[in-house]
């Protein structure tokens, strides 16, 4: 399966679920096939997406999905750590996981042969999911119904869609983020 | 008044309610009040970067974030504070042990400490540098003011001799 078909399918299963999006392909991907006010798109600070989701998941009680991908996770690893420490149980760290740097030009990651989910649970993560490449559909109604803190590992096909850059200023991000979260 | 008392009442003052921290020998005592007051969410980090993205979550979900580092932090820290707090104009006060200052006994720690001015010159984080306690208690309430209204983060340099 394709990322963009992986965020497409997520995303139509979402309800009143915030949304942390990665820098790069995989936030223009998601605001292609659905923009939303609840979706914090990342413009910058690459391996900050599973930290910006808890920090969102302890200060509030809605529940937090994060999208992050294998070479951003790797940047962060220590973030694992945190999250499992601090569990919280409104966060879902979906690793998309292409095992390769996509959107600066598919350099291969680590991801091939370190397996992402395995590292999670060696951190201490009780509750995970793995979704195979090889999947038509993503039934994410298991992983909805589960207590986080949980890890996803969303193993997807290398290669970006052609979508454009998103149309909105970082401030205009996140002003419309924190109202959609704190209801002003 | 002590002077971890002092940075401590200050943030309360300012209505801090979010602590993000990475240790230094310096900020053992406010880290420990932080732990002990039940309006204050403590998350140690395992490095500086991770509790920058952390405090910019804590804040979209409405609280007042605040970061006890060392200034070697800093220095982990560069990316996060251009591409996600500059960019998205994220405010958070950052309580900073500026080691390699006057008294520093360990030479290690001066490159790092001669930098960091530097550092945040380059960034256009603004500073203060409180020199006793009556200070430090009157600056911070003013500083999160500041850094709250310009969406920006803001350092609150303590030379060793603040201690």
């Amino acid at each position: 399966m394709e990322r963009i078909k992986a965020l497409e399918q997520i995303t139509k299963q979402l309800e009143d679920e915030l949304v942390i999006c990665n820098i790069g392909f995989p936030s223009r991907e998601l605001y292609h096939v659905k923009d939303s006010s609840k979706h914090f798109y990342m413009l910058g600070s690459m391996g900050m997406a599973s930290s910006i989701g808890l920090g969102l998941a302890l200060a509030q009680k809605r529940k937090v999905i994060v999208f992050d991908g294998d070479g951003s996770l790797l940047m962060n690893l220590g973030s694992l750590v945190t999250i499992y420490n601090q569990s919280p149980e409104n966060l879902v760290l979906v690793a998309l996981d292409n095992e390769c740097y996509g959107s600066t030009g598919n350099q291969c990651t680590y991801s091939s042969s370190t397996d992402l989910k395995m590292v999670a649970e060696g951190v201490g993560f009780k509750n995970t999911a793995l979704y195979q490449e090889s999947l038509e559909e993503i039934d994410f109604t298991p992983v909805l119904r589960m207590e986080g803190p949980i890890f996803v590992h969303v193993k997807v096909k290398a290669g970006n869609a052609s979508v454009p850059v998103i149309p909105m200023e970082p401030e205009e991000i996140k002003e419309r983020f924190m109202g959609e979260v704190q209801g002003n | 008044m002590d002077s971890s008392q002092a940075v401590f009442n200050g943030l309360k003052k300012a209505g801090i309610d979010f602590v993000v921290s990475v240790p230094c020998v310096n900020l053992g005592k406010i880290m420990e009040l932080v732990d002990c007051d039940p309006d204050m969410t403590h998350v140690p980090v395992t490095r500086e970067e991770e509790g920058f993205g952390i405090a910019a979550g804590a804040y979209m979900g409405g609280k007042k974030p605040a970061i006890l580092m060392q200034n070697s932090g800093l220095g982990n820290s560069v990316n996060v504070l251009a591409s996600l707090f500059k960019l998205y104009q994220f405010p958070i006060l950052m309580i900073i042990s500026h080691r390699g200052t006057d008294g520093e006994f360990m030479g290690a720690q001066i490159p790092m400490g001669e930098a960091t001015t530097g550092i945040l010159d380059t960034l256009e984080i603004a500073y203060i540098n409180p020199k006793t306690p009556e200070e430090a208690l009157k600056l911070i309430p003013e500083s999160w003011l500041l850094a709250d209204l310009g969406g920006s983060p803001l350092g609150i340099l303590l030379e060793i001799s603040f201690w």
